[in-house]
């Protein structure tokens, strides 16, 4: 088998590998973000190798050229970045109101505070805290 | 490479930076893989869009990430275990860059030798995208709208406020006369050239969606000179919201009136006597609402962090 | 019009969205989306009939054949649940015009209904394409539009529940369209037709391996199959009642669908038991997941919380039915997706009626609310006794048919564990049950009333069906049984 054939699809590899490592690894919400954009472009590429012809030109039809890349992997990428960057949008408007109600955007220190609502929730049941959980909070800000 | 480098940094502003850099290269790697049409929307979206959107929420969060207590060994195992079976199936795959492979051999010659017959478009990228593959477009606009709405209804900011603080913020860079000079003269060119990539993606690299975020970039470069009170002046959020909408309802519509026509959905033959005639105007079309969609989208997104954010900024002080 | 069925289907919805945003008053809006998801309904219930009829629909989008374009393709298995997502969608809307009044802020609401509506198409979306990257388009739909969803629940931590969710969602989404380009790249067709034509040849090669691989620990991260189900709890307490609803009756419903469709169609039920141990390692899977999460689900103290790991251990008894790899297992499966979807429905609506009321989920403030909300509560009751799966009910129909394929199979450890696993049930109902009718009301429950009527009504067409489709099986276990058969028939591998 010829190795070197491959060695581009193993870059692919190797970006996916750090990419998902920064997203699990990490507690930072926006770096696990970013890491998700590099696990992404890791497929991005996986999917434009394959639609490569040595020797090929870009799709676009022209009488000089008659041997081209293939165009459809190039079409599904478009719609994936598309979909990468509205996740990322979404995300960040995430970590936006996060930061705003927590003051944070660290992974820990959220899940103590969340811990901490949860406590707060099981005193409260039994009886610990004055019942002010049935005032209707004005919802309109 | 950059990648590696991202996971060391503690700096949050470098890191964006470095992700910004690494979009670039990577749209440098496509452009030399013949995707020209993915280089230019990474270029945009990765480098462009997404590194400024990543910039305005850094401007309210700290800079520096904290120390991470992180298992490293449970990720490592996942991540190996990830790579080894990806690793593995790299073993049987056709060799990069040989014609011969089976995608180049059963649906893609098609879209190759008789596109131009078909649907009458030199591109061939933007003749899957706007017709045979048509229908993923529609969806792609629809994840773009929605994108749209989860940002619009997280970052939405009550009326009174808006109103108080709108007067209170200055342009951050009033002073810099020559840059404001030379963005006034850039600002009619990269609008003209959005409109170019507009209708131009038949011919060379470019479509609705790279038209749509360059116009957008246009727009943000304005208003990050002038002051987002300015732009907000001339963008109101009611109106991008409907304009969102529309883009979305104009591809959509053109689906719609291909079936009153007699053809199925999106069938863009039956919109006039000639085939080949009609998939220009339904081409044309669709491409449009994608741009309208995406530029409208790109603005709002781009608004609501900055607004945010400011908001943020003067609440703190 | 009717040849036009499949695809009105999905853009009934798809235009209904962007319209729905441009209403200026909300309750408009949620009128509005309220029509538009009966209309799919309506279409729904016509597609069905079509493919009762005339067998397996297909429509070509743009006019383009597949495997050029790409295709709808509508059987049986998804005219079911094209019916079960629209009917499911169109009931819990018709309670979200009251309840979203009362959770959300005015300016949000008409965002909170035009994120439905694309949730909704997203979902149809799934269910109704033959295209295996359209699948991937339409899931992202969906993952988008209910991460936004959920981020709308008032209390903070509803914000990192989405965003755990987005990052979970989007490892599966990615993990999927690796799986996808593997496929493309051994067989040059997206489409699943094509693909289940083409794969066979490849069969031996490591890539289509990896490509099952990587699909499929795609697919069980969007299905919440434990132990990958850690973003589900915290999405479902925390989002709104109304989105709770929708997505607990619907959403891991289709990501079941498009792993039975992959798993049948798209690779054949022979590749993948001759491949993997597949088998073994959905029944442990299956197991341990309904034993963890419910007895999670016992320490409770919210009660939209402890529904959820219940649906966590639903889950468990789908997969435990496909494990089981026989027709009868497969529609068992089906059909306890449809009942699951009934019960977990009306549940989750009569939770939302007492958020509306009591402004709280947690169980000690509900204590006597079974005086003041008796109709709610009783709906809460037959919905509990229906997921233990008391005769009468759904529940036990489709444990019925669970308990009769694993006999059927000879696995008698595991039926005794499955009905030792309904205790557990039981145990969480009851301590709802002890909470509601047997501990003396607080001061403050004075002035609680009964649910508003516009609540009422669908929670109790819920409970009604539930009743209804435990005693008259015929449509429920025909198209499941129809399903399966075909399912199985495609490959010639039924027993």
């Amino acid at each position: 088998m010829n190795i070197i054939g491959l060695y581009n699809y193993w870059i692919v590899v190797v970006l996916m590998a750090i990419g998902f490592f920064i997203v699990i690894a990490h507690e930072n919400l926006i770096k696990k973000l970013i890491g998700l954009s590099i696990f992404q472009t890791a497929v991005f590429f996986l999917y434009i190798s394959m639609g490569k012809v040595v020797g090929g030109t870009a799709p676009i039809l022209d009488d000089k050229w008659h041997l081209y890349s293939n165009p459809l992997p190039h079409v599904l990428i478009l719609t994936a970045i598309v979909v990468g960057i509205s996740t990322t949008a979404v995300g960040l408007a995430l970590v936006v109101r996060i930061q705003e109600a927590y003051g944070s955007i660290e992974e820990h220190e959220i899940q103590t505070l969340n811990a901490q609502d949860q406590i707060e929730c099981q005193l409260e049941a039994y009886g610990f805290m004055k019942n002010n959980a049935f005032s209707v909070k004005s919802l309109d800000e | 490479m950059t990648a590696l480098a991202i996971t060391r940094m503690n700096d949050l502003f470098a890191v964006v930076m470095l992700s910004g850099i690494y979009s670039l290269m990577s749209a440098g790697f496509f452009l030399d893989l013949d995707a020209v049409d993915v280089a230019f929307t990474e270029a945009s979206v990765g480098a462009g869009i997404s590194t400024l959107l990543m910039l305005a929420s850094l401007k309210m969060v700290k800079r520096y990430e904290g120390k991470t207590k992180y298992k490293p060994m449970l990720a490592l195992g996942v991540v190996g275990a990830t790579a080894l079976l990806l690793i593995y199936g790299t073993l049987d795959m056709p060799h990069f860059g040989s014609a011969d492979a089976p995608i180049h051999q059963h649906v893609a010659p098609r879209y190759i030798n008789d596109s131009m017959a078909e649907v009458g478009v030199p591109n061939i990228v933007t003749s899957i995208l706007a017709s045979y593959r048509g229908y993923d477009t529609l969806g792609e606009t629809l994840v773009i709208f929605t994108a749209g709405i989860g940002v619009m209804s997280l970052l939405r900011v009550s009326r009174e406020t808006k109103d108080q603080q709108q007067k209170r913020v200055p342009a951050d860079m009033q002073q810099q006369i020559i840059l404001r000079i030379v963005a006034k003269m850039m600002l009619p060119l990269i609008l003209l050239f959005a409109l170019y990539v507009q209708f131009h993606g038949d011919y060379g690299p470019g479509g609705g969606f790279q038209a749509g975020v360059i116009f957008a970039a246009g727009i943000i470069l304005y208003t990050m000179l002038f002051g987002l009170s300015t732009a907000r002046l001339v963008f109101k959020s009611s109106l991008l919201q409907k304009l969102t909408a529309v883009g979305v309802l104009l591809y959509a519509g053109v689906g719609v009136a291909c079936m009153l026509l007699g053809g199925n959905f999106l069938d863009y033959n039956v919109l006039r006597h000639d085939p080949v005639h009609g998939q220009h105007l339904g081409i044309l079309l669709v491409e449009l609402g994608v741009g309208i969609t995406v530029a409208t989208v790109m603005i709002t997104l781009f608004f609501k962090f900055t607004w945010r954010t400011v908001k943020h900024k003067y609440i703190e002080q | 019009m009717i040849t036009h069925y499949p695809v009105l289907q999905v853009i009934i919805p798809l235009i209904g969205a962007p319209l729905c945003l441009l209403f200026p008053v909300p309750r408009l809006a949620g009128l509005f989306a309220l029509l538009v998801s009966s209309l799919a309904f309506l279409v729904s219930c016509g597609l069905l009939q079509q493919v009762m009829v005339h067998g397996t629909l297909v429509y070509a989008l743009g006019g383009w054949a597949a495997p050029w374009g790409i295709e709808y393709r509508i059987d049986y298995l998804n005219s079911y649940l094209l019916l079960l997502v629209s009917s499911m969608s169109t009931v819990v809307l018709i309670a979200a015009q009251s309840s979203i009044r009362r959770e959300l802020p005015q300016n949000r609401q008409t965002y909170f209904y035009t994120a439905y509506l694309l949730c909704l198409t997203g979902l149809l979306g799934i269910l109704a394409t033959g295209d295996a990257f359209n699948v991937f388009v339409f899931l992202e739909i969906s993952s988008l539009s209910s991460y936004t969803l959920i981020a709308l629940g008032t209390d903070r931590r509803a914000l990192t529940a989405s965003y755990q969710y987005l990052i979970m969602g989007t490892i599966g989404a990615t993990f999927i369209i690796i799986g996808v380009g593997l496929m493309y790249m051994m067989t040059g067709t997206l489409n699943m037709n094509d693909l289940a034509e083409r794969l066979p040849e490849v069969n031996h090669s490591r890539t289509v391996l990896s490509a099952f691989g990587f699909f499929i620990v795609g697919v069980c991260l969007k299905l919440a199959l434990f132990p990958l189900h850690l973003w589900l709890p915290n999405a479902y307490a925390f989002a709104p009642s109304i989105a709770t609803a929708f997505l607990a009756a619907t959403a891991t419903k289709v990501a079941v669908y498009v792993l039975i469709r992959y798993v049948f169609t798209v690779f054949g039920i022979e590749y993948v038991e001759s491949v993997l141990p597949l088998q073994e390692i959905f029944l442990v899977l299956g197991l341990v997941g309904i034993f963890a999460a419910s007895v999670s689900a016992i320490y409770q103290l919210n009660i939209k919380r402890l529904f959820a790991y219940s649906s966590v251990a639903q889950i468990g008894y789908m997969i435990l039915g496909l494990a089981i790899g026989t027709q009868l297992g497969l529609a068992a499966t089906l059909l306890h997706m449809f009942n699951h979807a009934l019960m977990k429905g009306a549940l989750f609506l009569a939770i939302g009626s007492v958020v509306y009321r009591i402004n709280s989920s947690q169980l000690n403030h509900m204590a006597g609310l079974g005086r003041k909300m008796p109709w709610t509560m009783a709906a809460i009751v037959i919905g509990g006794l229906s997921l233990v799966g008391v005769p009468l009910t759904v529940g036990f129909v489709s444990k019925w048919y669970l308990v009769l394929a694993l006999l059927e199979k000879g696995w008698w450890l595991v039926t005794v564990l499955v009905l030792i696993s309904s205790l557990l049930a039981l145990i969480y109902v009851w301590r709802i049950i002890e909470w509601v009718y047997f501990t003396p009301a607080r001061i403050h429950l004075s002035e609680v009333r009964e649910a508003p009527l516009s609540q009422l009504v669908p929670v109790w067409i819920l409970v009604i069906a539930n009743i209804y489709f435990g005693l008259d099986t015929s449509l429920t276990v025909g198209v499941s049984k129809l399903a399966a058969q075909s399912l199985f028939g495609l490959f010639g591998a039924a027993p």
